[in-house]
């Protein structure tokens, strides 16, 4: 037994708790329950609901289980006459106050306090003077407010102190009198702000958008993943009748946590939204027609099998799902192209042949806290992956060096320890290099990147930062990845991690950007990252060859294909392009030939490998809109219909063993090898204003989320899109 | 001699007599048969029989969409679907009781928080085509807005009771 050890009673019965724990933490863990309002293991302690009041022995006076250390020898008793009455009293306190509208409140039969009032509430009320009423706030298009419900228990104001970094929410005057509001009125904003929705023990703070649509225990609670930042942040879709009516987090330590980014869980409104695709089309003479699937199957089958050898290109969204980048690689395969890439946002393919084969952030989600020394280039990580951004955050209060390097100086809710920005990404970074190098020889590939650049005291603290660490990371993110110079960055990015003995790491677009690399979704590289002999046409080449048949998976030229310029003209110039999509556009209407209408995340089955090569298969989880298919499905008969051989998948999960057993025992892996001397001149320097997608604009689904699309954060991207 | 007595009922027909005269006894008695539908027995109060949705006396929808009916109908009978409402208020889009699968047991009164959906006096009701067995809204607020002068009164008489 050591000293850390500290032997308690809970009720009779003995239990070892660690010195230092607090009472309701070792509860929890054996079992027994003690009623909490204002305590969340994620949050510090606030002891002020006061329900969790139990009886120590040889305390004069009940004592909050939340805020008291255990202590050696204690007794404890949870469910004494003496620590019941304590919070039966203190539950009579709170439903003072509290009003009587549970049937028309959104929380009702979820709510903490109607499950506590049920066993520690009185049948009548024995109080008759007046209520307390609190006016409503505003605080923006995805929470909604119901003040006079909140029983004050400070949960959303410690998450903007402690989670979010970003304090928004705050208490106002005292007693009778405590407001939680924004003071000023303003809305909250945070790209996490939604989760206080779930923190809120009571009906104070809701969901806006789903505000009064469903009642708890009517709907079906069904798994799923994220499909909108290579996080994949576990979630639960919340279906009544074959509808999703909310999305809220599932608890997964080792990727979000308890949280939820505000995109994952308001993006499903677009699911219903009046742009879906209901029925296939197809353009004759510039006419667009209805037609059933049989025939516009086989109409896209004809245009696939009558192109030449090499003369068709498959451009695919990173979000597609792993079962679906291998169906579209084996029908690449059977109409015998190689032009095939689902890097759609990139801009330079030069050095293309060093890229990994199995991407990924070079550390686990959750070991991004252990890290000491952080060293973030061209990213915008609380856009680009909100959980990410919210793992950096918590590095930092861990005390690990955070240093950012980026065009633009994002904002960030902790202590950054150096920024570059300003001049080119490759400049900063080469100067970085420069000083990790010290007087060891450059690697081959950006000795001649390095030449003539001195570093000064700001790229050296980065550099020894990096160096001192036992755990560092340099991670590259998607305004790196859309770099126009990328091969340069990424060059120097790896000589940065070999010279100071750190790992790359990367970040990704879309859900299953890994996924896809390793299905063979790349104009260079076949399944596994085996090397094509020719490599074929990249995503920012295909369009401008004169191809006699284009399919476009889940992509809006428009939106998505932005490092192309002008790209619907592009498209509509193309012989024929088949579109496979959840939604129609102007863009897609005019870019296209084809449309067949393809499931969103809810109305397919799939697989997603997120950044840190972790597989998460999910299964559909609402009754698809219209006519819309599975992708899988429709790429499944596509195949039949091009007779490929041993192409009867019935299930995504066969489609999913196969690819996985194809496999074999891949890692991911970041590491670069190239040794060739990268060019400068790889693509210019000063990255381009489009380079940083908004956050609610990464995908068409998040695009058509009306309430994402209310918050301050999309308005000023639009207006921002209107001016330039 | 119980013997004899015996004979002497048997031949004079005393147990037919005996039946006969509770014919005869009945036939003289007020008769018990209403002539329905022109006489009807007296209902309770409490009579459950066709739906209603009732409003307040401005004329304000009652349901609140809270859905306690929908949960605790043990034939699923009801179906519910809410949104925000006018004023921002709490409202159903859809509210249909199948009256085929309703079992007229009268819990979705009791559940109800705010008197909204009863049960009235009405009884005698058909259906001529597939599909008008469902109760809509429209229909059961019409039916509610027709008897409200009944409904008032019959929960009236009740509340002494609850």
């Amino acid at each position: 037994m050591t000293d850390d050890v500290v032997n308690i009673e809970v009720d009779g019965k003995p239990v070892e708790a660690r010195k230092g724990q607090m009472l309701i933490e070792v509860t929890d863990e054996i079992g027994t329950y003690i009623p909490r309002f204002c305590y969340h293991e994620k949050l510090s302690i606030a002891a002020n609901c006061r329900m969790c009041l139990v009886e120590i022995e040889k305390a004069p006076k009940p004592m909050p289980a939340c805020a008291t250390p255990v202590g050696e020898g204690m007794k404890v008793f949870t469910r004494s006459p003496k620590a019941i009455a304590a919070q039966k009293a203190t539950m009579e306190f709170l439903l003072i106050n509290h009003p009587l509208d549970c049937p028309i409140c959104d929380q009702g039969g979820e709510c903490e306090l109607q499950d506590l009032a049920v066993g520690y509430g009185r049948d009548v009320s024995r109080y008759n003077d007046g209520k307390r009423v609190v006016k409503d706030k505003d605080i923006g298009p995805l929470v909604s407010t119901d003040m006079t419900r909140c029983i004050h228990c400070t949960r959303c104001v410690r998450f903007g102190e402690e989670v979010t970094g970003m304090q928004q929410l705050g208490t106002t005057e005292r007693g009778e009198n405590m407001k939680i509001g924004t003071f000023v009125e303003q809305s909250v904003d945070h790209e996490l702000s939604a989760n206080i929705i779930d923190l809120c023990p009571v009906g104070a703070l809701n969901n806006k958008p789903y505000r009064y649509s469903a009642r708890a225990w009517e709907m079906v609670q069904r798994a799923t993943v994220s499909p909108h930042d290579c996080v994949g942040s576990n979630m639960f879709a919340h279906v009544l009748r074959g509808t999703v009516k909310r999305i809220v987090p599932r608890v997964n330590e080792k990727i979000n946590e308890t949280w939820l980014a505000d995109r994952d869980r308001f993006s499903y409104e677009a699911i219903y939204s009046s742009d879906r695709l209901a029925t296939p089309r197809v353009k004759e003479s510039g006419v667009w027609r209805e037609l059933d699937w049989e025939s516009a199957l086989s109409v896209a089958a004809d245009a696939l099998t009558d192109a030449e050898p090499g003369k068709s290109g498959i451009l695919a969204s990173p979000s597609v799902t792993l079962e679906e980048a291998h169906l579209l690689a084996r029908i690449a395969a059977a109409i015998d192209t190689s032009n095939i890439d689902c890097r759609i946002g990139r801009r330079d393919f030069s050095d293309q042949d060093n890229d990994p084969v199995y991407p990924s952030l070079g550390c686990d989600i959750d070991a991004i806290e252990k890290q000491d020394a952080i060293f973030v280039i061209g990213s915008n990580v609380r856009r680009e992956a909100p959980i990410l951004a919210h793992r950096l955050r918590k590095a930092s209060l861990a005390g690990a060096r955070v240093s950012f390097a980026s065009s633009v100086e994002h904002e960030y809710f902790f202590d950054i320890a150096d920024y570059l920005s300003g001049a080119g990404l490759v400049e900063m970074l080469s100067a970085v290099a420069v000083a990790a190098a010290a007087d060891k020889k450059l690697p081959t590939a950006v000795a001649g990147l390095c030449k003539g650049v001195t570093a000064d005291d700001v790229h050296r603290r980065i550099a020894a930062s990096l160096r001192a660490a036992d755990q560092g990371l340099v991670l590259l993110g998607n305004i790196a990845n859309r770099h126009a110079a990328y091969s340069a960055v990424r060059g120097l990015a790896a000589a940065i991690a070999e010279m100071t003995g750190a790992v790359l790491g990367s970040l990704s677009d879309g859900s299953n950007s890994a996924g896809a690399h390793l299905a063979g979704l790349l104009p260079h590289r076949s399944q596994g990252g085996q090397p094509r002999g020719e490599a074929g046409l990249h995503a920012g080449a295909l369009l401008d060859e004169a191809l006699d048949a284009i399919m476009l998976v889940n992509i809006e030229p428009d939106a998505d294909l932005l490092a192309t310029s002008g790209a619907v003209e592009k498209l509509a110039r193309q012989k024929f392009v088949v579109a496979l999509t959840p939604f129609v556009s102007d863009a897609l209407l005019e870019a296209a030939d084809l449309l067949l209408p393809i499931g969103t995340f809810a109305e397919t089955s799939g697989t997603f490998i997120n950044v840190s090569g972790t597989w998460q298969s999910f299964a559909g989880v609402a009754a698809p809109v219209g006519e819309a298919r599975p992708a899988w499905k429709v790429l499944r008969v596509l195949g039949n219909l091009l007779d490929i051989p041993d192409f009867d998948y019935v299930t995504s999960e066969e489609v999913r063993d196969e690819v996985r057993s194809q496999l074999g025992d891949l890692t991911p892996d970041n590491s670069y090898a190239g040794q060739t001397a990268l060019a400068m001149a790889s693509g210019d320097d000063s990255p381009a204003a489009e380079i940083d997608i908004p956050i609610y604009s990464v995908d068409g689904l998040v695009r058509r989320a009306s309430a994402l699309q209310l918050t301050v954060e999309a308005r000023l991207a639009a207006s921002k899109a209107a001016d330039s | 001699m119980n013997r004899l007595i015996s004979y002497i009922k048997t031949f004079a027909l005393w147990e037919l007599l005996l039946g006969l005269s509770v014919t005869m006894r009945n036939f003289f008695r007020k008769g018990v048969t209403l002539e329905y539908p022109d006489e009807k027995t007296p209902q309770s109060p409490r009579f459950r029989g066709l739906h209603a949705l009732r409003r307040y006396p401005n004329g304000e929808e009652r349901c609140i969409a809270c859905k306690l009916c929908e949960a605790v109908c043990p034939a699923l009978a009801i179906t519910i679907e809410s949104d925000v409402g006018e004023n921002g208020t709490r409202r159903t889009t859809r509210y249909d009781i199948d009256l085929f699968k309703c079992i007229y047991c009268g819990f979705c009164e009791e559940a109800c928080p705010v008197d909204a959906i009863v049960e009235t006096r009405i009884h005698e009701y058909h259906m001529e085509a597939p599909g008008e067995n469902i109760m809509t809204k429209d229909k059961l607020l019409a039916v509610g807005d027709k008897y409200d002068v009944m409904i008032s009164a019959d929960k009236a008489a009740d509340a002494p009771y609850r």
